[in-house]
């Protein structure tokens, strides 16, 4: 197989959710001497913002983007001491939580394997996460945007709780906050203050590179 | 084993929910999340959309309708108790009130005429004490949802066992008829997960085994995120009915499911000499007669 044909076996495997091809691939891939870097970035993150896309359009479903998230996953686990050995960095680091008071999680789990088919770091509290818990992650973790996830109505007060605890803590300035869930609308994420809302997974990561990549241009600036 | 009824009332219409009964529809249309028009019109207070969304879930044959007002930004508890007057003006059939927000359901319930279903409470003890006591205060029946303060149980024994504390609590400490809890053995996106299912029905049949109690689910929860959700529903439902569901959730517009469901009635024998399978038939006629 030349580069050019395992790359476009990593792309097609991968949107077909094959875990084991993948892993297999990439291994050939490495035994090649191929850049870790190239199979991510040419391979394996387009593929998966082909998964995305086809959500989007109603051409694709849940269980084909779980698959194809998995498979590329699998990869990943070969692929992320070698690219980090050549420093390679990721995207963005994502924090992601389910707010205090709620254990849904299903939506949430699904916009993380989006986030790392796209490239970034996932770091998942997971639910029922109190305020200070998401103060003391950011402190430990310094990631670029925070998601804070709510099911319920009841529980969507918290988004405004969490962005309190940041900015009493100092903080709220240092991170995109992101915010989503069923019964969450882009008025009611203005209204909290969040940077950012998403109404599915694939929209959570056009948004996300699209507020990272504004923030990251007010930097540089 | 003993197995229970529960009795909702309108002001002047019984309906009874029962392991020997017809499946009870609760129709799940008159709720606005996700709908993003609907939210703007109740935000103004126009009601009128929920004058359509009674008429269609009602012909399409529900049974009960569940009502949610959950509008972000939004006074609920006044939205819920109008919107609860509103319905009772349009329809006798009984309403289950829904709401996460403890100000809002004792508003819908005080607004309400009759004996209402209450949607919902979880096993978790601040929800128990919050809403239990509006339960017996307006004798009503409620819906109640196996999931605890630390997750959502994925294994059927960890749900029997907080449906064992619910029972508990709900009938030694509050002092509410076991036949008026209505369990939610919490239906999954199977899309999302392949044994969700399998683990609801081993739920279903061991609650219905153990306690006899009725239980209800967002049935459409189930199809989440597949394509062909129609005869997914009208698989999933005969099939949970055989495991002892007596009651769902569900979107009463759709003639698929629902006929799915009328059928399983009279192949469970809930459907006394196919009475009900007949008269639906004729009325079908009678309509296709009634337009050529």
């Amino acid at each position: 197989m030349t580069p050019e044909e395992i790359l476009q076996g990593l792309y097609d495997e991968t949107l077909r959710g094959n875990g084991p091809a993948v892993l297999d691939l990439t291994h050939q891939a490495l035994g090649m001497q191929m850049e870790p870097q190239s199979l991510l970035f040419d391979a394996l993150i387009p593929s998966l913002e082909e998964v995305g896309a086809r959500f989007e359009r109603g051409d694709f479903f849940v269980p084909e983007m779980l698959i194809a998230g998995r498979a590329m996953a699998g990869a990943m686990e070969v692929l992320r001491p070698l690219l980090a050995d050549t420093g390679v960095e990721t995207i963005g680091k994502f924090l992601m939580g389910t707010v205090k008071g709620d254990v849904h999680d299903i939506g949430k789990n699904l916009v993380n394997i989006m986030l790392e088919g796209a490239g970034f770091e996932v770091i998942d509290l997971g639910v029922q996460v109190a305020p200070e818990k998401f103060v003391d992650a950011i402190n430990e973790h310094q990631p670029d945007i925070v998601g804070f996830s709510a099911f319920l109505t009841t529980t969507m007060p918290m988004f405004k709780a969490n962005i309190n605890a940041l900015q009493k803590a100092g903080i709220r300035d240092q991170v995109i906050i992101m915010v989503g869930g069923a019964p969450v609308t882009q008025e009611y994420a203005d209204a909290v203050g969040a940077d950012g809302y998403a109404s599915d997974a694939s929209a959570t990561v056009r948004k996300a590179k699209d507020l990272l990549s504004r923030r990251r241009s007010l930097v540089s600036a | 084993m003993r197995r229970h009824h529960t009795r909702l009332r309108s002001a002047s219409k019984e309906v009874v929910i029962g392991h020997d009964r017809p499946f009870c529809i609760i129709g799940e249309r008159i709720n606005p999340t996700g709908r993003r028009i609907f939210q703007e019109q109740l935000r103004e207070g126009d009601m009128s959309a929920i004058e359509r969304d009674v008429a269609a879930q009602v012909a399409g044959g529900a049974d009960v309708l569940d009502v949610n007002m959950g509008v972000p930004l939004t006074d609920e508890a006044e939205l819920l108790s109008k919107a609860v007057t509103m319905i009772q003006s349009l329809t006798d059939l009984p309403i289950c009130i829904d709401s996460s927000v403890v100000e809002a359901l004792d508003a819908g319930l005080a607004a309400y005429q009759g004996r209402a279903l209450v949607n919902s409470v979880t096993a978790e003890d601040d929800r128990l004490a919050a809403i239990l006591p509006l339960v017996k205060k307006y004798d009503a029946a409620i819906i109640a949802l196996p999931n605890d303060h630390d997750e959502i149980p994925m294994e059927s024994g960890k749900r029997l066992e907080l449906v064992r504390k619910i029972v508990r609590v709900a009938t030694e400490e509050y002092g509410i008829a076991i036949e008026d809890i209505v369990i939610d053995p919490l239906a999954m996106p199977i899309g999302a997960d392949t044994t969700v299912g399998n683990t609801f029905f081993e739920t279903v049949s061991g609650i219905r085994d153990e306690f006899g109690l009725n239980m209800t689910c967002g049935a459409s929860n189930t199809s989440f995120g597949l394509p062909g959700r129609h005869a997914l529903g009208a698989a999933f439902l005969p099939m949970a009915m055989t495991a002892g569901l007596t009651s769902a959730i569900m979107d009463a517009r759709t003639p698929q499911i629902v006929e799915a469901v009328k059928a399983a009635d009279l192949i469970l024998d809930h459907d006394e000499w196919s009475g009900n399978w007949i008269a639906a038939h004729r009325a079908k006629q009678a309509a296709a007669a009634a337009v050529t």
